[in-house]
């Protein structure tokens, strides 16, 4: 037998369990995975507070999945209307808060948990940006990672119109219209995805499907390529060194230390802090202030009335907001064409920052004032325009979303420029702590 | 040795030309998948006409049914409102109904059959929302001190005017549509069919 299979490299210690695992490494690589992600992965020694967001992300996805199929046990995905008036869906949720035993626990965990989601999301994704987590070699980790972000998006898209009140019912009605503004095709598209010539019981359907299958599978496919390309280059950290440069004589890293027991104890640390906000969240603000679950949401859905004020959950607010802030026909073609474009390109635009960014330094400790000046402003712009996208379309709304619009594209679009002409201080040879 | 590492060239064109067939195959078993998606026959065939009364319709009152699952509106206007129209004629992003956004029978001033009755689709052109009504004038209903009353969408802005001629510089590209529909008697309103034509 060749010296390089698991039969050789892992041997037993006589014990009984050591004889299981024995047999089981040589035909799975059972120690070799263990130690290759947990045990033998040498993570940065200088980790921070930003970096419990990307296993947070992980539980939340977990903490989804579990109480999505608990709630698929007892939701309908059924439009019509029951014995009482009320559409069967709306119903069978109101039965889950009502009726099944600790329903209304699973069905909060579950809505909670996807405002939770993009919140350690956008965190995690922020973290990628202080530091220059998107750099070289990281390149494919940060695609992936959009990758993961558009996914939600969608996930969380479909999942909403489930519930079917009229926010489910409003939403999903203008963000498939957004399709039909596309130029020739768009009219057919959306009646394509709507699978009716309204947002009907045939939407609802496919919906759900999309919702509990179709994307949850590439959700967890993206993650698990994620963390496979992060494992294969190795973690960044708050200095941007690469820990790899300087090894020590037994070959690993002097600056790193293994992911278990190290990391995954700090890690931790970090889901208890978490599971105390979520439960305060769940237990005593499940609706989050008309944030997590809005108000008109528990009104069932009718295809008659639009309500006075509709406005996307808060997570697609600024994205919405740059959709609203496009006016102007440009081309001969509508401005709702453009607005759909000026959407779509703000959250794909991500997926070009580690060719957009020339620094020489990665981290934001070692970039210049141009640097920082920018990405304040960015995050101001996103944080405005999140709360323009909430507010009833005005005339002030629109002139300042249009200006953060210019700053969020600005951000990314000048980047090659300023990112180069910024001064900075050279990074040290050693990650420091502090 | 360079016997055993030349490319037979027979087998590798096979090997294409399989891989071109199965590929070929693949694509063609997308179609029943993407097909599903489109309306089924019944979606198809729930379009059917709705018949209206609109007897106890006063002047200055409107009304909503339901026409293939969408809502439909059906108003009375009163001469005050008639008399809009003519006021906004520059307001208004297509005055003169010139977009296809009506059957040839309605495109006049009032974009209506009969003078005061307005049918008309209550789905904004843009993003599919339906407008809600603000028919007083000025800031009686929130909005500019110069609002002759119509129409205003909650999701984004745009507003109408009593023929549902969408105002200029709005999010919505084109004015409001007019369903056909035909009158079976003085009362009575077929939607969704016009074998008359009007």
């Amino acid at each position: 037998m060749a010296a390089n299979t698991n039969f050789e490299k892992y041997k037993s210690d006589g014990s009984i369990p050591g004889n299981v695992l024995e047999w089981v490494d040589a035909r799975f690589p059972a120690t070799a995975m263990w130690k290759g992600h947990l045990s033998e992965y040498y993570a940065p020694k200088n980790f921070n507070f930003w970096y419990f967001f990307g296993s947070l992300a992980l539980l939340v996805l977990v903490l989804q999945i579990v109480t999505g199929i608990f709630l698929v046990m007892h939701f309908k995905p059924d439009a019509s209307l029951n014995a009482a008036g009320v559409p069967v869906a709306f119903a069978s949720v109101e039965y889950i808060m009502r009726d099944v035993p600790w329903g209304w626990l699973i069905r909060y965990m579950h809505s909670t948990g996807a405002s939770a989601f993009f919140i350690v999301v956008f965190l995690h994704m922020f973290r990628g940006m202080l530091y220059g987590s998107y750099r070289k070699p990281r390149e494919l980790i940060w695609l992936f990672g959009v990758g993961i972000f558009l996914c939600l998006m969608g996930e969380a898209f479909f999942g909403y119109l489930l519930p079917w009140g009229q926010m489910s019912f409003w939403g999903a009605q203008v963000i498939v219209n957004l399709f039909s503004a596309i130029p020739l095709i768009g009219p057919d598209l959306s009646v394509w995805l709507r699978g009716d010539f309204v947002v009907g019981d045939a939407t609802l359907n496919r919906f759900f499907s999309f919702h509990v299958i179709a994307m949850p599978l590439v959700l967890i496919g993206l993650v698990a390529a994620h963390i496979l390309a992060l494992h294969e280059v190795g973690s960044n950290n708050p200095d941007g060194v690469e820990i790899k440069k300087l090894k020590g004589e037994n070959g690993h890293p002097l600056d790193g230390i293994p992911f278990h027991p190290y990391y995954t104890v700090k890690d931790i640390v970090g889901v208890v802090v978490f599971l105390m906000v979520f439960s305060c969240v769940v237990f005593f603000a499940p609706e989050g202030g008309g944030y997590f679950l809005e108000y008109n949401n528990f009104i069932p859905a009718d295809p008659l009335k639009t309500p006075p004020h509709i406005a996307p959950v808060w997570y697609f607010t600024p994205f919405y907001s740059i959709l609203r802030a496009m006016v102007w026909p440009i081309l001969g073609l509508d401005a709702k064409f453009w607005g759909v474009v000026a959407m779509g390109a703000s959250v794909v635009i991500f997926a070009f920052l580690p060719w957009l960014d020339r620094s020489p330094v990665k981290s934001i400790r070692y970039r210049g004032p141009i640097y920082k000046t920018f990405l304040t402003l960015f995050v101001i712009a996103f944080v405005i325009l999140g709360y323009l996208g909430t507010q009833p379309p005005s005339y002030w709304g629109e002139k300042v979303s249009q200006v953060c619009s210019l700053i969020y594209f600005g951000f990314f679009l000048l980047m090659p420029w300023y990112s180069k002409v910024d001064k900075y201080t050279p990074e040290p040879e050693r990650v420091t702590m502090n | 040795m360079s016997k055993e590492h030349k490319v037979d060239c027979g087998r590798r064109r096979l090997i294409v030309a399989t891989a071109a067939v199965g590929g070929a195959g693949a694509v063609a078993a997308l179609v029943p998948f993407v097909s599903s998606m489109l309306p089924s026959e019944r979606a198809k065939a729930a379009g059917a006409p709705v018949e209206v009364d609109i007897s106890k319709l006063e002047p200055g009152q409107m009304m909503t049914v339901e026409w293939r699952g969408k809502p439909v509106w059906i108003i009375n206007r009163t001469k005050e409102m008639l008399d809009t129209l003519p006021k906004l004629a520059d307001a208004v992003a297509d005055p003169k109904s010139e977009k296809d956004q009506q059957p040839a029978y309605c495109q006049n001033e009032t974009r209506s059959i009969k003078t005061e009755i307005l049918v008309a689709v209550g789905i904004c052109t843009h993003l599919g929302c339906s407008p809600s009504s603000k028919f007083k004038h000025g800031s009686e209903e929130g909005m500019a001190s110069d609002w002759l009353g119509g129409f205003l969408c909650p999701c984004h802005g745009s507003t109408f005017d009593f023929a549902g001629r969408v105002y200029k510089a709005k999010p919505a590209p084109t004015n409001l549509e007019v369903p056909p529909h035909m009158y079976l008697s003085d009362t009575r309103i077929l939607i969704g069919e016009d074998k008359k034509g009007a």
